[in-house]
């Protein structure tokens, strides 16, 4: 008898998800994907400014390793170093397949690929769509997932949100329950292997350049159920986002990595701390200065994005914001026609919010909460591990769970380089897409044949929370606590830090924790409920938060995007290390691991000064094995 | 001064469809799912009576998920780069109304199933066929102009402004529309993708395919992102008619 096919859960459909899903196929398994929403609107869509990829197109003499050593010094070392090394390794086979399932890349005369510089490096190592490069690369993964839909290797549950993994007697994950948004209807899935794909968390703070979706709820609930989330304090802000009402809309850095200029005007009656530590005059009075370049003469406007975001705060606070607001201008005026092409994606939209065109006028921007750092733990057994093949790489700490994309932890360290998430995403997506089955090879029983009062009692658990979040009466309302929430970690949880702050937010989320048991629901009905939804969300969004807050709380250093008054320094000896998050329901019990930094030693990051090196790499994978 | 607008929103579930009235005051920037927003914190409508939240479809609020699609004062559009301001046109009030697509399964209040759109791109075959992810070396080299045509095709982002405007998308009729239609000129511009044209261009020239385009050209107007709509109609009925001609005297696929 033929062999049942292996069955997956893939949860969310952007990038990582997709990559997956496609990976999954192509080994014959058959795919279950789950999406709140149509895979197509996946927060990937709003990725701008390109994807690095170290193929050495440009005579720089640039290479994978080089690229990792970037990515990791970037990230402040707080990367585990082979996940790193061997993403960068795969990269250009990476690129090979997007291009030839028809990603629209721009191209050099010759018709080549083009590559753009992005911040944190000095190599030109950005393939690019214009200025949407991610939803470019969505669409393609998107494609290539439809033509095995048609095949009857993919199925999709568009409109369904994952709502709890079903786990059995030993902790096995065995399915998943999820809710139909359009009617509330819960449905058990089951599957041998349950893939997360969810994305960020950004919408914990309220107004993020993240799309509506990213709550990073699917993440909280399943640290709720044990799952261990790694480096929840690194959050990063983005230096260069339009404010707005509703949100706060990203100018990609690609904006400065053609060329664009951050400036305020001076104010030599003023001075500021250089990097070096020495005290100097804010430019010159009435006359632009372009305070980036002049703090950063080695990577100028392209200094990593921490480092970015927090200098425009600094300008800012001294009071050097346009008229005297928290803004600075981001120049792309001088550029030429060409150049200003290559944009047009975000100047447009720039010019649809605001009604200045950026081709004429300077933009107004500010920095903005953007990415997760990170995220659910995720195993990685290195090539030359003795256990390689008795652990699975992008599984987390609970059995046939796997995480990716930027709701794992791995890639990023302290502090995301620009352009290097599309990359992450696919890389872990096509990762678990290998590694899925070799796991469910590994099982002993399959979830058909488990126990059905296991799936029965993980469905009752929800439609108890169902029935008494719709029938809840009491005084508060779910949306302003969201409010209340995003008040704090704005003020206290982002670019700059205090242990007072993070104490006070901890305190805050406590009782908004309690207040939130009072909510009753302003619709209590069951079609398309998005009151509903979100309130559902919030339960597990709120243990995300703790999770934040404590992590910083407990970090006393300063690491990539972590800045707290009063540490000026890295501690390495004492954090060189991924904080590590378990759910009690007081509060998150706080652990640390030791990070592997088998390649390369860490060093101090220097911005400063422009110095190619030529990194070395040490114990290079002897059993490395091409991903594609 | 301090500025108002109403909006007027038509609300409800299928055959139960009603307009109910929210005023509500303006600040600067304010865009129509920042209002949508305050109704969704304090639901009372203008008459001062507690309702149910409006519910809409969103995304990432930047223009390039296709979310947002409503009907605003009768135009198809995203609602996130609809901007409150320009409705005042100099006056203190203004009144915006809203209302969802009319030309797919309504759900609720503003929003509507889509899916229909992303089954045409089944039918197609809207991607490249590509051996599999496996390496194989780069792909086709590609020209910058050739690059720049099949990125602004690209750029469709299954928004359904095209279907809302089209005047033949009646509850009868089964054309498949623009978006689909302009997505089998994308894959059959493309170097790879043009081995398989035939496969794309033959189920359009069946009932519902290229021939049902009444040429009212209302798709290019309404395309939030300039996507050349009429060009590709125009382009695909070409090859239709090719297409037809190769197949009448039985000619090989071979010659694309």
């Amino acid at each position: 008898m033929a062999e049942k096919r292996k069955e997956v859960i893939v949860v969310g459909g952007g990038l990582a998800g997709l990559a997956c899903a496609m990976k999954l196929a192509e080994n014959g398994c058959f795919v279950k994907l789950v999406c709140l929403t149509k895979v197509r609107r996946s927060h990937s869509v709003c990725a701008q400014g390109g994807i690095n990829i170290a193929v050495n197109k440009k005579g720089e003499d640039d290479s994978p390793t080089i690229h990792a050593y970037d990515t990791l010094k970037g990230g402040d070392f707080l990367a585990n170093q082979p996940p790193v090394l061997e993403m960068c390794l795969a990269g250009p086979s990476i690129l090979n397949m997007l291009d030839r399932a028809g990603c629209p890349f721009n191209r050099t005369p010759e018709g080549n690929i083009d590559f753009r510089r992005f911040g944190g490096t000095l190599y030109h190592r950005t393939a690019f769509c214009g200025a949407s490069t991610g939803q470019q690369l969505l669409y393609t993964l998107d494609e290539q997932v439809r033509r095995y839909e048609t095949k009857g290797l993919v199925e999709k549950y568009e409109n369904h949100e994952f709502l709890r993994l079903v786990l059995d007697k030993d902790n096995i994950t065995r399915g998943i329950v999820m809710h139909d948004v359009y009617n509330l209807d819960l449905q058990v899935l089951k599957a041998d292997a349950v893939v997360i794909a969810t994305g960020g968390c950004g919408v914990i703070f309220k107004k993020s350049t993240n799309s509506t979706f990213c709550t990073g709820a699917a993440n909280g609930r399943i640290y709720k159920q044990g799952m261990k989330y790694a480096n929840g304090e690194f959050i990063q802000i983005h230096p260069t986002a339009i404010p707005g009402q509703d949100k706060l809309r990203l100018i990609s850095e690609s904006s400065r990595g053609e060329g664009g200029r951050v400036w305020v005007y001076g104010d030599s009656s003023k001075t500021i701390t250089f990097p070096d530590g020495s005290e100097k005059p804010c430019g010159q009075t009435g006359e632009p200065w372009y305070f980036l370049e002049e703090m950063y003469p080695g990577y100028g406007n392209l200094v990593p994005r921490d480092i970015g975001a927090r200098e425009v705060l600094r300008i800012c606070e001294l009071g050097l914001g346009i008229d005297g607001q928290m803004q600075v201008y981001l120049d792309v005026s001088h550029l030429p026609r060409v150049k200003h092409h290559k944009l047009e994606a975000v100047l447009d939209i720039y010019e649809k919010f605001t009604g200045d065109d950026p081709r004429k006028l300077p933009m107004k921007i500010f920095p903005a909460v953007h990415y997760t750092m990170g995220g659910g733990w995720v195993d990685w057994p290195a090539a030359d591990d003795k256990d390689r093949k008795e652990r699975f790489r992008q599984m987390t700490n609970l059995k046939g769970c796997f995480n990716i994309g930027e709701s794992d932890y791995q890639f990023h360290g302290a502090n995301r380089l620009g352009a290097n998430s599309l990359l992450s995403c696919i890389f872990s997506g096509l990762v678990a897409g290998k590694e899925a089955p070799l796991y469910i090879d590994s099982l002993d029983q399959k979830s058909e044949d488990i126990d059905e009062a296991i799936f029965e009692k993980a469905y009752n658990s929800e439609k108890k929370i169902q029935e008494k979040l719709l029938t809840n009466t009491g005084k508060e309302n779910v949306h302003l606590l969201a409010d209340e929430l995003a008040e704090y970690l704005i003020k206290y949880v982002t670019v700059k830090r205090n242990n007072e702050g993070l104490k006070k937010t901890l305190e805050k989320i406590k009782e908004l924790r309690e207040r939130y048991k009072n909510i009753e629901l302003d619709d209590k009905g069951k079609t398309l409920n998005q009151t509903y939804v979100f309130a559902h969300q919030f339960d597990a969004m709120l243990e995300l938060a703790l999770v934040i807050t404590k992590g910083a709380l407990l970090r006393d250093e300063f690491r990539g995007s972590h800045f707290k008054e009063g540490y000026s320094d890295r501690d390495d000896d004492k954090f060189l290390k991924t904080t590590i998050a378990e759910y009690e329901p007081e509060e998150p019990k706080i652990s640390y691991e030791d990070i592997d930094i088998r390649h390369f030693d860490p060093v101090k990051r220097n911005y400063v000064v422009a110095k190619k090196v030529k990194p070395e790499v040490k114990n290079f994978p002897k059993n490395w094995e091409p991903l594609l | 001064m301090k500025r108002t607008y109403t909006l007027k929103i038509l609300r409800g579930t299928p055959k139960n469809q009603y307009f109910e009235e929210f005023e509500l005051e303006f600040s600067p920037g304010a865009n129509i799912i920042s209002a949508l927003m305050d109704i969704q914190k304090n639901p009372v409508n203008k008459k001062g009576e507690k309702t149910t939240p409006v519910v809409w479809e969103q995304g990432c609020l930047e223009e390039v998920c296709g979310s947002c699609s409503l009907l605003v004062d009768g135009f198809p559009r995203q609602s996130c780069t609809c901007l409150i301001e320009p409705f005042f046109e100099g006056k203190n009030h203004a009144t915006i109304t809203l209302a969802p697509f009319t030309k797919f399964p309504l759900i609720r209040d503003l929003v509507v199933d889509r899916t229909q759109m992303f089954e045409n791109l089944k039918k197609v075959r809207a991607w490249v066929d590509i051996d599999g992810s496996f390496e194989q070396g780069e792909g086709p080299k590609v020209s910058p102009d050739v690059q720049e045509a099949l990125y602004v095709l690209s750029t469709c982002m299954t928004c359904g402004c095209c279907t809302e405007g089209c005047p033949q998308m009646t509850g009868s009729s089964k054309f498949i529309g623009p978006a689909a239609l302009s997505q089998a000129r994308l894959f059959n511009a493309h170097p790879t993708g043009s081995m398989k044209k035939d496969e794309r261009i033959r189920p359009l020239m069946e009932e519902g395919g290229v021939g049902d385009c009444g040429n009212a050209q209302n798709c290019k107007e309404v395309c939030p992102k300039n996507i050349p709509l009429t060009e590709s109609i125009a382009l695909i009925g070409r090859e239709a008619t090719k297409q037809a001609i190769r197949d009448f005297f039985s000619l090989s696929d071979t010659k694309k």
